[in-house]
């Protein structure tokens, strides 16, 4: 709302005497955007922690189909997360690089970062497609359905997340290291890195539990 | 090409749908054609339907919930009539089929598109003025939140000309909403309208609590804000951890019905109380979501019309908290009868009745604030008085409901019926329409008319009991909610009052229309120029009715809990206003399509996805990203209202309110 922006990116304060719960006035953009963004993150995890309860309600409902020890594969997994993971600390390293305003290796990293989303996005797409071939699609039993849809939604926000960084690199290329793109990129960087968080407990919970001898 | 859509989904077989539907498409097409020769689409346009500003869109949330209101009532006195006439050997004038959809639409429509635009109407009217602030945090996506909840209103009604609504109930309980149960096209209605809809409110949810916790005048900390804004706060919260479960389990019933899955079935392993557990984590909460901001309006007016503070105003922000909490503890009392086991029925039918106490420092804070008041009873303190007569008994009946035992008894009868009508007409319509009263002049400059609006509450309130009480009565025989046909010939006179209290809460309706009718047109006799027409106390007062775009030509600086009151006082005492500030030019958020075209393009997605035209979803989401992508590729999101203009609005404020002081000051 203020007119005066603050001039890098991240969480600084305008005023130093500003205590950041507003009551000296109505915080800068570079406060309230990210603050939302937090906001709309933590609906996602209210999302998935929904998703989560209803996996483990129905972990057990097999119908005497294939169970989860038959059906995960850790070393395909153990790889899948590792090129997540590595995504996350690249989009770090863009975020970096983007502060010091450089177009070359923002884009580069971001870049990096897509293709790394690309390598789980097709990882995670080829254990589905084997899983149905075998007859263990989400339709076989509640336990399927609830694991197609819990991973299957997290794939699903790593693909709106493709979108977005591709859309973002078209941005910072077109118009470079505006305010209100950085905002977007900090915001970019907070969803990508939920979507870690997001994955370490999914395969904590589905994955390592699940195989659990 | 068009899937599942053909010449049957119209109803040329039933005339009461296909009668009601043409009415309603004239009416829409007549109206759009008066504004046209009127010439007032661009100031539609250009004012409403684009606009950023949190007044114009709380106002379109308004409008919104009043039609929809009309469309929920209709449902609701067909029922009743139905009810009266359906005893013993006559079958009445609905087939189960159609009474079925009525039942379902009225209850998704009441809470959806009546009770929610209007608690969000409010919010968006009033928070960002009490907090002494511009906008909220972010105005183009609360454009966005609007369209999105009229895009899902829109499916809903659409239903009724193009195929049908569930024949569910208002929340669609498996297995009887799976495929095998419900083939046709009505709960995939209710389930897209919902989703839409739905992602609108959580956007609003982000959207509140990062104004209110981001963005206030200088000097308005937490405990300074007025307690409409802390249980907007409490309400918001509450979507923004609520409103995924929603997303989440209707999601899962989608699947189920699209896809086959298996969440709800009765095969396959599927578990249909895992539906009852998920959509009540998000409906209890609903329910607070709901009458919490009632709450807040119903503290504004306490305080307003009896001339003092709010009584114990940190207990009621506690109360305020504590409810939201605890409303996230009790979900289970809506199925006690699922069988969970003694000790859990009784945990959450203990937490229950917990909720009953900061409900009750509530209302003994609002009598100890009329207490040693010199109370005016204009038309909100009617609302407030009618108010905790009706919603102490009805949260007694909710008292009773919480004993697990008690509640097999009355479970799914019209009991409950009675009982959650008790504490949402009596709590969140009479707070709707106090709110309505009350904000009025600040959105228009003028007043409604106090004798029709005396008139109105009568309606509801001598209304609402002659229609619910009875309710309870049959209840208590045994009378299921939700029944076609009565057997029982000894329950008809309980009916017939029923109906007739119905027929007067739709006379309050109507004269709701007659009196916002004659209040335009004797506008000029009850212009408020003041800009404070009750002797208010919070800094909606503080600015013009109505209000200029940017509310405050400096942000008020805010000294004490009663910010403008304060100010008041002290004008009033020293006979001068403050210096007059140093103004700047402002900068404010320009008008967007982006909104209403992003919610066409989801209505289109919503309505291909209900047919299984696949091609057009495609279309729809492609369209919804481009829009998006537009928005984002644009370089002025503001624009700026330059100094002088802002200097001579400000002067002229001034000058008012100067002229005001002097009247006050000769007059005590």
């Amino acid at each position: 709302m203020t007119a005066s922006e603050a001039p890098a990116i991240g969480l600084t304060h305008v005023g130093s005497e500003d205590t950041g719960l507003g009551h000296r006035g109505p915080e800068s953009k570079s406060i309230v955007v990210p603050y939302g963004f937090w906001l709309f993150v933590l609906s996602d995890m209210v999302l998935f922690s929904a998703l989560f309860a209803t996996y483990a309600s129905l972990a057990h409902a097999t119908d005497g189909g294939p169970t989860s020890n038959q059906l995960f594969d850790r070393n395909l997994v153990a790889i899948e997360t590792m090129a997540l993971l590595l995504s996350s600390f690249t989009c770090g390293l863009a975020m970096i690089v983007a502060k010091r305003g450089n177009m070359k290796w923002t884009l580069g990293w971001l870049l990096v970062t897509g293709l790394l989303g690309f390598v789980f996005l097709f990882i995670e797409l080829y254990e589905f497609a084997s899983m149905i071939g075998e007859g263990a699609g989400p339709q076989r039993s509640a336990f399927l359905s609830a694991f197609f849809t819990l991973v299957g939604c997290h794939g699903a926000h790593v693909t709106v997340g493709l979108l977005w960084i591709g859309t973002m690199m078209a941005q910072i290329w077109s118009k470079g290291f505006r305010e209100h793109i950085m905002r977007r990129l900090l915001c970019l960087s907070v969803f990508w890195h939920a979507l870690d968080i997001i994955w370490v407990a999914i395969f904590t919970i589905v994955y390592l539990i699940g195989t659990l001898p | 090409m068009f899937g599942k859509l053909t010449w049957d989904a119209i109803p040329f077989d039933e005339p009461i749908p296909l009668v009601t539907s043409l009415v309603v498409i004239l009416a829409v097409v007549g109206t759009g054609i008066w504004v046209w020769r009127k010439g007032w689409w661009p100031a539609l346009w250009h004012g409403y339907i684009t606009s950023t500003d949190h007044k114009k869109i709380g106002i379109m949330y308004i409008v919104l919930a009043l039609l929809m209101l009309v469309r929920g009532f209709a449902d609701a006195i067909m029922m009743r009539a139905q009810q009266s006439l359906a005893i013993g050997a006559s079958q009445g004038y609905l087939p189960p089929d159609h009474y079925n959809q009525i039942f379902s639409a009225h209850g998704t429509i009441m809470i959806f598109f009546v009770a929610m635009p209007f608690v969000i109407g409010f919010m968006n009217f009033a928070v960002p003025l009490q907090l002494g602030v511009r906008d909220v945090a972010f105005p183009t996506m609360n454009n966005v939140s609007f369209w999105l909840t009229a895009s899902g209103a829109l499916l809903v009604n659409l239903s009724l000309f193009i195929g049908e609504f569930a024949r569910t109930g208002w929340l669609a309980f498996p297995p009887l909403s799976e495929k095998e149960f419900s083939p046709g096209v009505g709960v995939d209605y209710y389930l897209v309208a919902l989703q839409i809809s739905g992602v609108g409110t959580l956007l609003t949810g982000v959207n509140f609590v990062t104004t209110i916790l981001k963005t206030r005048a200088p000097g308005m900390s937490y405990l300074r804000m007025p307690v409409f804004c802390w249980t907007s706060l409490a309400s918001n919260l509450l979507i923004i951890a609520a409103f995924p479960v929603l997303t989440v389990t209707l999601a899962l019933l989608m699947l189920d019905r699209y896809l086959g899955f298996h969440f709800f079935t009765n095969d396959g392993g599927g578990n249909s109380m895992l539906y009852m557990n998920l959509i009540w984590v998000w409906g209890h909460p609903e329910v607070y979501i709901l009458v919490l901001p009632a709450f807040g309006i119903f503290s504004e007016v306490a305080a307003t019309f009896s001339g003092k503070p709010l009584f114990g105003y940190r207990s009621m922000v506690f109360a305020t908290l504590a409810i939201c909490i605890i409303s996230f503890c009790v979900w289970l009392h809506h199925f006690f009868t699922m069988g969970a086991g003694a000790n859990v029925n009784a945990i959450f039918g203990i937490a229950s009745m917990i909720i009953g106490i900061p409900t009750g420092v509530k209302i003994y804070n609002w009598l100890f604030t009329m207490y040693g008041g010199r109370v005016r009873f204009n038309v909100p303190m009617y609302y407030l008085i009618g108010f905790m007569l009706t919603f102490v008994l009805g949260g007694l009946t909710g008292v009773l409901l919480a004993i697990p035992a008690v509640d097999f008894l009355v479970h799914n009868s019209l009991f409950l019926v009675a009982h959650f009508h008790h504490v949402i007409i009596g709590g969140v319509v009479f707070a709707i329409m106090a709110g309505y009263t009350y904000w009025f002049p600040k959105a228009f400059g003028f007043t409604l008319d106090e004798r029709l609006g005396k008139a109105i509450f009568w309606c509801w309130f001598i209304g609402f009991h002659l229609a619910f009480m009875p309710l309870y009565v049959l209840g208590f025989w045994g009378a299921t909610r939700r029944m076609q046909h009565i057997p029982d010939a000894s329950w008809a006179p309980w009916l017939n009052v029923a109906f007739f209290g119905a027929a007067i809460i739709g006379l309050g309706i109507a004269l709701t229309v007659v009196q916002l009718l004659y209040s335009i047109k004797t506008r000029d006799q009850r212009r408020d120029v003041t800009g404070d027409p009750w002797d208010g106390r919070t800094l909606e007062w503080l600015t013009l009715s109505p209000p200029p775009h940017y509310n405050f030509a400096v942000l008020p600086d805010v000294h004490g809990e009663e910010a403008y009151w304060t100010r008041k006082q002290t004008a009033i005492k020293e006979d001068r206003l403050i210096d007059e500030p140093n103004y700047q030019p402002i900068e404010m958020p320009i008008d967007t399509p982006t909104g209403v075209i992003c919610a066409l393009f989801a209505s289109i997605c919503g309505f291909a996805v209900i047919w299984h035209i696949w091609w057009l979803a495609i279309l729809g989401l492609i369209g919804a990203f481009a829009i998006f992508v537009w928005y984002a590729w644009q370089d002025e999101h503001e624009h700026i209202i330059p100094v002088d203009e802002v200097r001579e609005n400000a002067r002229e404020r001034r000058r008012i309110r100067m002229e005001h002081l002097h009247s006050l000051s000769q007059s005590t």
